[in-house]
């Protein structure tokens, strides 16, 4: 039996990433609907970024900004006295930069096809902005949401490469599981790794199961 | 009803559009935004409510200022006391009708007027909707629980865009009258937009008109009617006269109501049953008016009325020239009718602004 601390390493990592990212990806969503700005273009560029790099590029980014010699790393060691690189707090940075878009961007389509119209009728009630924001767009756009933290927590999953480059395999700290796979595999323990990549199978089977199942009038929209 | 004055004072430019507006509405009952499509009322009705921002201008109601361009002023649209009824109703998916209202009921129990939830749901008469989702509500039904649920948040000024426009012309009667008597029961002032003149002779009180962005009207309802050079429009909408009366008697085997203007006595078709004395609105469309230099005989129609002609006006390009009769018999006020008739006739009748005629009308709509 292999060691299942990988899989709860991973599992904490995607929870932590899929709730900061609800919380930095929901308002940028909202800005990316809504603006008419000029900005709009390249901020969203920015955003799909991560969809197409490769993660060795991404995560060598990450690793030279979260460096000790770098501002943000520098930063960080002086106020917490441990590094961000090869750590557990470094890991969850790099997801968050990692799986934006899985967030933004089902919450922009949500945020878009729901339209003004709504926001009228809930202003014109005399519902502020935020009182209308909770009250009618977030049940509005519930599968959207549904839909960007699944995307987020089952890709985030997923990550390796970026993991690789920026967390290392430091158990019960940036071990995560397609980490302990990759290991296994290399010193030759396929047994182990069958568990592990096949809990990790079925899991996010299941979990893509539900959601296409609630979704089935809706399809996704990712990218 | 309050008389607050509302001061509209908006410049908005689109691309293909002006709206310049420079008005003092004095806010009492209904005011009909009179016009053709695109004549810029529904954009004069969102600007009132804060969904757009005119270029320059001030929008008041009575001294509490909304917009003012000149100091900077832009109160956002859920801080104006007004409540807006859209087109579309807007009623939101995800609530049940009960629960669209307390949205609104919650958010409007502040502001302090004299109803109740119970009186209004009670009003639009919707005691038996409150449970249903949204989705299998009927046109009339949806407009008549988003009327509530505007009605909930006590505005000062009710709002209304073009409520009926997604209604079946059949519904329409239906749920003319709630818009014709709550306002007014719960003495909220409502600015009504609209562009089918049925609906504004049944409603309004006092009429803007507006064209091509500019208000050409602003009047009392049966004045606005009146006016002969209303005609420009006259293609959109029809040319005719309002006249306001009270029912003197009601003959129930023939179906019709005898109506006092002005002491002159029209009758007109009446179904239902009224009381004498209430008061009604008549409308009479140009078209359906004729007249004749001697009383005729053998006729069906039933309205022939001593008149003085008042006005010929002479429609460049047409086979038509307008007329406007003024009954001889009227004790107060004069009372106007319109008259279209073509110019072979008025030259075969050799008819000249001060003469006796007779007018024939053809036909009468009871507009209230």
């Amino acid at each position: 039996m292999p060691d299942l601390g990988p899989l709860w390493l991973t599992a904490h990592l995607a929870a932590v990433t899929t709730v900061i990212l609800l919380g930095l990806g929901t308002p940028l969503a909202w800005w990316l609907a809504h603006t008419r700005s000029a900005w709009r273009p390249a901020v969203e560029a920015v955003t799909a970024l991560p969809l197409v790099l490769p993660p060795t590029v991404l995560g060598f980014y990450l690793l030279v900004m979260l460096s000790p010699n770098a501002p943000l790393g520098a930063f960080w060691v002086q106020a917490t006295g441990s590094t961000l690189t090869f750590s557990f707090t470094g890991l969850v940075l790099a997801s968050v930069v990692y799986s934006l878009p899985f967030m933004v961007q089902p919450l922009q389509h949500a945020f878009e096809a729901l339209g003004r119209a709504p926001l009228e009728a809930a202003a014109s009630l005399r519902a502020s902005p935020l009182d209308a924001f909770f009250r009618v767009v977030v049940p509005l756009s519930a599968r959207g949401f549904l839909t960007a933290g699944v995307l987020t927590f089952t890709h985030t999953l997923g990550e390796f490469g970026v993991v690789l480059m920026v967390g290392g395999n430091i158990p019960g700290e940036t071990r995560v599981v397609s980490i302990a796979i990759y290991e296994h595999v290399e010193t030759l323990r396929y047994g182990e790794a069958h568990v592990l990549a096949a809990v990790l199978l079925a899991f996010t089977f299941a979990v893509l199961l539900v959601v296409y199942g609630l979704n089935r009038r809706y399809p996704l929209r990712v990218g | 009803m309050s008389a607050d004055v509302l001061t509209l004072q908006v410049a908005i430019d689109f691309p293909a559009f002006r709206l310049r507006v420079d008005e003092r509405v004095r806010l009492s009952g209904v005011t009909a935004l009179f016009g053709p499509s695109g004549s810029g009322k529904s954009t004069l009705l969102r600007a009132i409510a804060g969904f757009e921002r005119p270029g320059g201008g001030r929008i008041d109601l009575a001294g509490a200022v909304w917009f003012d361009a000149g100091r900077g002023i832009d109160v956002a649209a859920y801080r104006r006391p007004v409540g807006y009824m859209f087109q579309d109703a807007r009623l939101f998916p995800h609530l049940s009708v009960a629960g669209n209202l307390r949205f609104a009921d919650r958010r409007g129990r502040g502001a302090g007027a004299g109803y109740t939830y119970d009186d209004v749901v009670a009003a639009t008469e919707i005691g038996g909707l409150l449970g249903r989702g949204v989705d299998g509500l009927s046109g009339g039904e949806r407009q008549r629980v988003a009327l509530a649920r505007t009605l909930l948040i006590r505005p000062r000024l009710l709002l209304l865009d073009e409520p009926l426009a997604a209604i079946d012309r059949g519904r329409k009667a239906d749920l003319l009258p709630y818009l014709e008597q709550l306002p007014e029961r719960f003495g909220i002032p409502a600015l009504y937009v609209s562009h089918d003149i049925d609906e504004v002779a049944q409603l309004a009180d006092r009429i803007l008109v507006l064209d091509h962005g500019r208000v050409i009207h602003h009047d009392a309802a049966a004045a606005v009617f009146d006016r002969l050079d209303l005609q420009p429009l006259a293609g959109r909408f029809e040319a005719g006269s309002v006249l306001e009366g009270h029912l003197v008697r009601q003959d129930a085997r023939l179906h019709l109501g005898y109506v006092d203007v002005g002491g002159v006595e029209l009758s007109v078709p009446l179904d239902q049953p009224a009381e004498p004395g209430h008061r009604v609105r008549l409308r009479i469309r140009a078209r359906d008016v004729a007249l004749a230099t001697e009383p005729p005989h053998g006729i069906s129609i039933r309205n022939v009325l001593p008149a003085v002609l008042g006005a010929l006006d002479d429609q460049p390009g047409t086979a038509y020239v307008e007329a406007s009769a003024v009954l001889s018999r009227g004790s107060g006020a004069p009372v106007r009718i319109r008259a279209r008739v073509t110019r072979a006739a008025v030259e075969a009748l050799g008819l000249q602004v001060g003469m006796p005629v007779y007018v024939l009308v053809k036909s009468v709509s009871l507009a209230r």
